[in-house]
């Protein structure tokens, strides 16, 4: 009975055809490690995020008189609603850890090298939405450091040549941040942004099923085939990836679990100090910093000593990704195989990008000033250097099947 | 396409031009929606001005008041403030306030404010870099700033330093001085900010 409905279904709907292209007999490297487990990881926040987002909008207002004031009703009078709003900001703090690291695990193992390099545009694109999105988000609480987050942020736009303080008040809809500004945030917050990232999530699966999956030695596994045109270092993705996926899962909400219940603001990292108080136009916080994702990017920001400038290298600090696969002249792909002078090269950009965020969540001291200006350098060096570094580099030879 | 047309030039051109026409439509079915992000007519009309009573304000003290959602601060100054002006001229972007946007032509002047009332700072409260509200850092040589600080303002967000006329420093983020908005005295005590000499004439 069961059965023939689920025939007469699959013979109208291709169900069980979606299933074998994308699980059953979707063949993946068999020497997947630790860094392969980030992607399913941000699936599985990206829903969190859908769901509890949905809940909170049942109760949350998008009014700047209200905002504030329902954001404590969440906590402390709707049912659960500390739980439903912990999972979503601490989510927030979590989709950016996963995105960085599964970043850095493309980058480590050439990822983002020929036939894979629309996916990683696809990657980087969602990086940009994740920001927008992040950032837009982050204004509804409408605590100070919202308020003059988004008052700070707005305003770089302005300073765009010629059309910047017409584009900025067209993005503020008002000439401060204010009530309009707050609605229109809410607006993008909750259905534009995560509608296209929806859209750009599956461009970056549907991409990646076309061409495969890399893995940490970089060999192509579809050059080896057995009698039934296998992969031979191929597994289905169903039941061994799936399963491995669900205990990186249980290991993954341990550490979630244990930041939503016993260290929800992060130490002013994940929810900030000043956004417990009520968004104060007339008064700007003695310390403001962005949220610890956006703090690299910050450092980069206030590194540079013009205003215009300082906005072009924070964009062109997120731009130059999509221009990697062609920054990288070597077609050795894992990290395990390539010289030591990309080695370092890859540490110092990491380190630089860790330092950065060190910086740019502390007043901007002159030390601290000079330390980002040489943290800047480092990152942008990283590319200039991988460009030449990768043009005569001695690699190492890479074996024909997985080790 | 399955067929090749007997006519490919003609099918070329009646694709091109349908698509034309469409992404003409598709410009202008935009317009709205993009225009929907502007302030609206009500956001335009609550720019009404504010007096600000200054009367109990003693030399030395500012007060901050809203004027279309923007702090403006209004400060005292001492002669002592006053005469510290052209002592840090030499280390300021622009002392002469040529930039034209940053003030009323009544404020081009040192004191950048009206002619008779100088030791009366009035000021919008937002950093011309980015926009955080400047703390009023009125001690000199204050510990953090400086030695040299003559006193003035200080944004914490992004450290810009302007003196105690809103004029900027050079080597700092902010590019332009403090703006001053369009004010009239409307008696010896109240300050109407965003008053023009027509209307109160």
């Amino acid at each position: 009975m069961i059965k023939s409905l689920g025939k007469w279904v699959d013979d109208r709907l291709p169900i069980s055809h979606f299933w074998n292209a994308h699980l059953a007999k979707y063949y993946v490297p068999h020497n997947f490690n630790f860094w392969y487990y980030f992607g399913s990881l941000l699936l599985v926040v990206f829903v969190l995020q859908i769901v509890t987002g949905v809940w909170l909008t049942m109760s949350y207002k998008p009014s700047a008189e209200n905002a504030f004031a329902s954001v404590e009703y969440i906590m402390r009078d709707v049912e659960w609603g500390w739980l439903i709003r912990y999972l979503h900001s601490t989510g927030a703090s979590f989709f950016f850890i996963a995105v960085y690291l599964h970043i850095f695990r493309g980058m480590m193992y050439g990822s983002y090298k020929k036939p894979r390099e629309l996916i990683w545009i696809f990657g980087v694109l969602i990086l940009l939405v994740l920001m927008a999105e992040a950032f837009m988000g982050y204004l509804l609480p409408w605590g100070q450091m919202s308020y003059w987050g988004a008052q700070v942020i707005i305003s770089l736009f302005s300073s765009v040549p010629v059309i910047g303080p017409d584009l900025a008040l067209w993005i503020r809809g008002d000439y401060v941040v204010s009530d309009a500004t707050l609605n229109r945030f809410f607006a993008l917050h909750v259905i534009a942004l995560p509608l296209v990232l929806l859209f750009l999530i599956g461009g970056h699966i549907m991409a990646l099923h076309e061409v495969g999956s890399n893995n940490p030695d970089g060999v192509d596994i579809k050059e080896k085939k057995n009698g039934h045109g296998k992969p031979v270092d191929g597994i289905p993705f169903h039941p061994y990836y799936t399963v491995k996926d669900l205990f990186g899962l249980g290991v993954f909400l341990f550490f979630f679990a244990f930041v939503v219940f016993y260290w929800p603001e992060g130490g002013g990292l994940f929810l900030e100090h000043p956004n417990f108080i009520p968004a104060d136009p007339l008064k700007t916080p003695e310390h403001i910093a962005p949220v610890w994702y956006f703090a690299p990017h910050y450092a980069i920001l206030r590194a540079v000593p013009d205003k215009f400038l300082g906005v072009v290298a924070m964009v062109v600090a997120i731009l130059i990704l999509f221009v990697l696969p062609w920054v990288d002249r070597n077609r050795t792909r894992s990290i395990r195989y390539r010289s030591t002078g990309f080695k370092v090269n890859l540490f110092l950009f990491a380190a630089a990008f860790v330092g950065l965020g060190y910086l740019g969540t502390q007043p901007a001291t002159e030390l601290a000033t000079w330390a980002a200006r040489f943290l800047s350098v480092v990152y942008f060096g990283f590319f200039v250097a991988l460009f030449f570094i990768s043009r005569r580099e001695r690699t190492k030879p890479v074996p024909e099947r997985l080790t | 396409m399955a067929d090749s047309p007997s006519n490919p030039a003609r099918r070329r051109f009646l694709t091109g031009a349908a698509s034309a026409v469409g992404a003409v439509g598709v410009g202008f079915a935009a317009v709205p929606f993009l225009s929907s992000f502007q302030p609206s007519a009500k956001a335009e009309a609550a720019g009404a001005p504010v007096d600000v009573n200054i009367g109990k304000l003693s030399p030395g003290q500012m007060t901050t008041v809203s004027w279309r959602g923007k702090p403006v601060y209004v400060v005292h100054r001492t002669e002592r403030m006053l005469e510290s002006l052209s002592d840090v001229e030499d280390k300021l972007a622009d002392p002469e306030s040529a930039v034209t946007s940053q003030q009323p032509g009544f404020a081009v002047n040192r004191f950048r404010a009206r002619q008779g009332n100088e030791q009366f700072l009035v000021i919008v409260g937002l950093c011309t870099h980015l926009g955080c509200a400047p703390t009023y850092r009125p001690e000199v040589a204050a510990e953090d700033l400086g030695a040299d600080w003559k006193g003035g303002f200080f944004c914490p967000c992004h450290g810009s330093k302007f003196d105690l006329s809103g004029r900027v420093y050079r080597g700092v983020p902010a590019p332009t001085n403090l703006e001053v908005p369009e004010y009239v005295y409307v008696s010896d005590d109240i300050i109407k900010v965003g008053g023009t000499e027509e209307e109160s004439a």
